[in-house]
C-alpha cells in the first residue's frame, strides 16, 4: 500500500466509525421515511397520478418514491447504518473487552487519581487482620474480593456486572440480527393471498408479485360466518378451515374454527382471516326461438359462457324474486349481458317464472331464447397466507435489543480498590453509569468498613 | 357516580394544579408549588379511579374490554400517562417547576377529550379482539408521555440557556426559580432513558401482534413508519450526548423534535394519513 491509499483507507475508516456519521444517519432516515407516508405507495391509484404533473411524476419515478423503502437510496441508508454500528463496534469493543476479563486488580497511584470516590483510613491494626476484616465487608456488602500481594501491600479488588459494559454492542448487534432476519424473509417467504368458497379447497394461493404458489397440500373452507354485536357492528368473521393432505384431513386440522387476531398454522405457512364476499352460480336454459336444441348453462358470478350462437354472457345481478321490483312479476330473475360475435352489446332481464317474457325478448332481439333456472350463492372467505421462515431471527434480534437496552441503561460497571499498606487502608470506586447512587452506596461502605475495623480496637 | 363525570372533575383538577404552578412561577411562594404537584397527585388518582370504573361499565353493558379501544379512551390514557410519569419525577426530585410545562399537555389531552371526542363505550371490533392490545397500548403510551415530560423539560432547557446568556448570575427574574441547565439536561436524558426502551417495546409488541393477525410484523403502514421515525429521532438523542457539539442545546431541540413527531404518529397519522390504525387508537 502507498500512503496515499493508507491514508485513503484511514479515512474511510474513521468515517464509518465516527459518531457524526451516525447523527447523520440517523436523522436522514426520520426525514427521508416521511416521503412514504405522504406519498401512496405500491401503485398509487389514478386519481393521485392525475393530481400530480408529469414532472413531478418522472421524478418521483426517478427517485423510487412509490415503493420508497425499498428504493437503492433508502437500502443504502440503511447498508451505511449498519455499516457504522458493527465499525463503531469493531472500534471499542477490544477495548471493553479488555476491561471486562483482563481487570486493573492493583490500584496504582495513576488509577487512584482518576477515582472520586476515595478514602483513607488510618489505624493500627496488622496488615493481615485488615485484609481478612476488609473482604468479609466487601464480600458481604458488594461482591467477593480478588487479593494479591504487591509491593508490600495488599490490593482487594471486587466488581459488579462487568458485562453490562456489552450491553451497548448487544444492541447495535440485534439491529444487524433484525435485518438479517428481515432479508430470509424477503428471500425465503412470500405473502399472498386466497378466496375459497364454502365447501372448495384450494393448493395454490396468489402472492403479492402476482406469482402463482404451490402450497404442497390443500385447505378446504367448510364454513364461514359473521356475527355481529346489537349495535350491527361486526364482532366476530370466522372460517371454518380443514387442511387436506391427498385429499385427506390432516389429523388435528380437520374443522379448525379461524378468527381475526387467531389464524392457522400448517407447515410454517400460516392463514389469516381478512375479507369475505358472496359468489353465485346461475343455471339458464338457452335454445333457439321456439324451444329445440336446448342446452343447459351455469355461470359463475365471476365468470362468462359462451352462447351456442358465439355470444359471451355473463350475470350482472340477480334476485330470488323479482316482485320487489316489478309489480306483477314474482318469482327468480337474473340481469344478464351478452356480446355477440358482431361486437353488439345488450343487457336485459330474463326470468324463471315468466317464459313468454323471455320468449317476447329473443324475438324482439334476434337471439336465442334464454330461460333463468335459478341460483345458488355461496360465500367465500379471503385469507391472507404468508409464510416468513425469517420471524423467529427477528424475535431473537428484538429480544436482544429489548434485553441490551434495559442493560445498558439501568445496571452499570461497579468496581472497588481497596489497597492495605502501611496501617492504611485506602478505599477507592467507580461506576460505569448512575454516579449519585453509586457515591451513596459507596459512603455506607466506608462506614460499614470503619464500624468493622473500630469494632476489632475496641 | 359515573366515569364520566369523574372525568370531568379530573379535568378542573388538572386545571387548577396548572393555573396553581403558574402562579408559583410568578409569584414563588413555596406553597403555591407544593399545592400544584398535590392537586396533580389528586387528579391523578381520580383519573385512576375513573379508568377503572369506566373499565367496569364496559361489562356492565356486555361489551366488557380495557377502555383503550377509541380515540377518547386513548387521548383520555395519554392523559393519565403524562401525569403518572410527572408524579413519578416529582416525588423522585421534586422540581415543582416543571409542572408549569408539563400539566399543560395532560390538561390539553383531557379538554380535548370531554369536549371533544365522542365518549360513548362501544364494543370491540374483531382487529382489536387480543391481548396484545393491553400490551401494546400500555408501553406505547408511558413511552409517550416521558416525551411529553422530556419535551417540557427540553423547553424549560432552553429558556433557561438562552436567560444565561443574555444576563447576570445575581438574575431574580421567573427563569432563576429553573433548575440550572445542568439538571435540566440531565432530567432530559433521563426521562428518554425510560421512553426509549417503552418505545422500543410498544414497536416490538405491535410487530408481535401485527404478525399475529395478519402475518406480517411490518408492512410500512403509516403509523408503523411514524413511530420508526420517532424511534430515529430518540436513538440520535441517545447519541447527540456522546457526540462532540451535539450535548446541550442540539439535544433540547431533538426531544422537543421527537415530540412534535410524537404527536404526529399518535394523532396526525389517524387523522390525516389513512392506513391500519384507522379506528383511532
Amino acid at each position: 500500500m502507498t500512503t496515499d491509499q493508507r491514508r485513503l483507507s484511514q479515512f474511510l475508516w474513521d468515517f464509518l466509525c465516527s459518531l457524526k456519521l451516525t447523527m447523520f444517519l440517523l436523522i436522514t432516515l426520520a426525514a427521508t421515511s416521511i416521503i412514504g407516508t405522504v406519498v401512496p405507495q405500491g401503485s398509487p391509484p389514478p386519481e393521485y397520478l392525475q393530481s400530480i404533473s408529469e414532472t413531478k411524476l418522472k421524478l418521483y419515478q426517478a427517485l423510487g418514491f412509490f415503493d420508497m423503502y425499498h428504493s437503492w437510496w433508502f437500502m443504502l441508508l440503511l447498508a451505511l447504518l449498519s455499516l457504522n454500528l458493527v465499525a463503531c463496534s469493531i472500534k471499542r469493543l477490544p477495548h471493553i473487552w479488555k476491561t471486562i476479563t483482563r481487570p486493573m486488580v492493583v490500584m496504582d497511584a495513576g488509577l487512584e487519581k482518576t477515582l472520586s470516590n476515595l478514602t483513607t483510613i488510618k489505624t493500627q491494626e496488622d496488615a493481615g487482620t485488615l485484609r481478612d476484616r476488609v473482604a468479609a465487608v466487601l464480600k458481604a456488602e458488594f461482591a467477593k474480593p480478588a487479593i494479591t500481594e504487591a509491593d508490600g501491600a495488599f490490593h482487594l479488588f471486587a466488581q459488579k456486572t462487568p458485562w453490562c459494559r456489552l450491553a451497548v454492542y448487544a444492541v447495535h448487534l440485534s439491529v444487524v440480527i433484525i435485518f438479517i432476519g428481515a432479508i430470509i424473509g424477503s428471500l425465503f417467504g412470500y405473502k399472498g393471498y386466497v378466496n375459497i368458497l364454502e365447501g372448495e379447497s384450494v393448493d395454490k394461493v396468489i402472492s403479492r408479485s402476482d406469482r402463482e404458489i404451490d402450497l404442497g397440500f390443500a385447505v378446504r373452507c367448510e364454513n364461514f360466518s359473521v356475527a355481529y354485536y346489537d349495535t350491527g357492528a361486526p364482532k366476530e368473521f370466522k372460517s371454518i378451515l380443514t387442511v387436506l393432505e391427498n385429499g385427506r384431513p390432516v389429523d388435528g386440522y380437520n374443522r379448525v374454527p379461524i378468527i381475526v387476531n387467531n389464524p392457522l398454522t400448517y407447515k410454517g405457512i400460516t392463514f389469516y382471516q381478512s375479507s369475505y364476499g358472496k359468489a353465485g352460480e346461475y343455471q339458464f336454459t338457452v335454445s333457439d326461438i321456439n324451444g329445440g336444441n336446448p342446452v343447459l348453462l351455469t355461470v359463475g358470478s365471476n365468470s362468462s359462457a359462451r352462447l351456442p350462437d358465439g355470444s359471451e354472457m355473463h350475470v350482472l345481478e340477480t334476485t330470488p324474486d323479482i316482485a320487489t321490483y316489478a309489480q306483477g312479476l314474482s318469482g327468480p330473475a337474473a340481469r344478464v349481458e351478452t356480446h355477440t360475435p358482431s361486437g353488439k352489446t345488450e343487457s336485459f332481464i330474463v326470468y324463471a317464472n315468466h317464459p313468454e317474457l323471455n320468449v317476447q325478448h329473443a324475438r324482439h332481439s334476434g337471439g336465442p331464447l334464454i330461460h333463468y333456472r335459478g341460483g345458488e350463492e355461496r360465500m367465500y372467505t379471503g385469507l391472507q397466507v404468508a409464510k416468513d421462515p425469517g420471524v423467529w431471527v427477528v424475535w431473537l434480534g428484538c429480544l436482544l435489543m429489548v434485553a441490551g437496552i434495559y442493560a445498558a441503561f439501568f445496571m452499570s460497571h461497579r468496581r472497588i480498590w481497596v489497597r492495605i499498606k502501611d496501617g492504611t487502608v485506602t478505599v477507592g470506586g467507580n461506576s460505569s453509569k448512575n454516579q449519585g447512587g453509586f457515591r451513596s452506596f459507596m459512603e455506607r461502605l466506608v462506614t460499614k468498613i470503619k464500624d468493622q475495623l473500630a469494632m476489632e480496637e475496641k | 357516580m359515573t366515569s364520566s363525570l369523574l372525568f370531568n372533575i379530573t379535568t378542573f383538577f388538572y386545571l387548577m394544579s396548572m393555573l396553581a404552578f403558574f402562579a408559583f412561577i410568578a409569584t414563588r411562594v413555596k406553597a403555591l408549588g407544593v399545592a400544584g404537584s398535590a392537586i396533580a397527585l389528586g387528579g391523578l388518582v381520580l383519573q385512576t379511579i375513573a379508568i377503572g370504573l369506566r373499565w367496569k361499565e364496559s361489562y356492565a353493558l356486555g361489551v366488557g374490554h380495557a377502555p383503550l379501544s377509541n380515540l377518547y379512551e386513548s387521548v383520555v390514557f395519554f392523559s393519565w400517562t403524562i401525569v403518572l410519569i410527572y408524579a413519578l419525577l416529582d416525588l423522585k426530585y421534586r422540581y415543582r417547576v416543571i409542572g408549569a410545562f408539563v400539566m399543560p399537555f395532560a390538561l390539553m389531552g383531557m379538554a380535548w377529550a370531554q369536549l371533544g371526542l365522542h365518549s360513548g363505550i362501544e364494543p370491540l371490533v374483531p382487529a382489536l379482539q387480543s391481548n396484545w392490545l393491553l400490551y401494546h397500548v400500555i408501553t406505547c403510551f408511558l413511552g409517550y408521555a416521558t416525551f411529553a415530560v422530556a419535551c417540557g423539560i427540553s423547553v424549560m432547557y432552553l429558556i433557561r440557556e438562552n436567560h444565561e446568556r443574555a444576563t447576570s448570575a445575581s438574575d431574580r427574574s421567573i427563569v432563576a426559580t429553573f433548575p440550572s441547565t445542568r439538571v435540566l439536561d440531565d432530567l432530559n436524558y433521563k426521562a428518554i432513558m425510560i421512553g426509549f426502551p417503552l418505545l422500543t417495546l410498544g414497536i416490538v409488541t405491535g410487530a408481535a401482534w401485527a404478525n399475529y393477525a395478519w402475518g406480517t410484523y411490518w408492512s410500512w403502514d403509516p403509523k408503523e413508519t411514524w413511530s420508526l421515525i420517532v424511534w430515529f429521532i430518540y436513538a440520535a438523542f441517545l447519541h447527540a450526548r456522546i457526540t462532540r457539539g451535539w450535548a446541550g442545546g442540539r439535544a433540547a431541540w431533538l426531544s422537543i423534535v421527537g415530540f412534535v413527531a410524537t404527536i404526529f404518529c399518535y394523532l396526525g397519522v389517524n387523522l390525516l394519513l389513512s392506513g391500519l390504525h384507522s379506528y383511532g387508537g
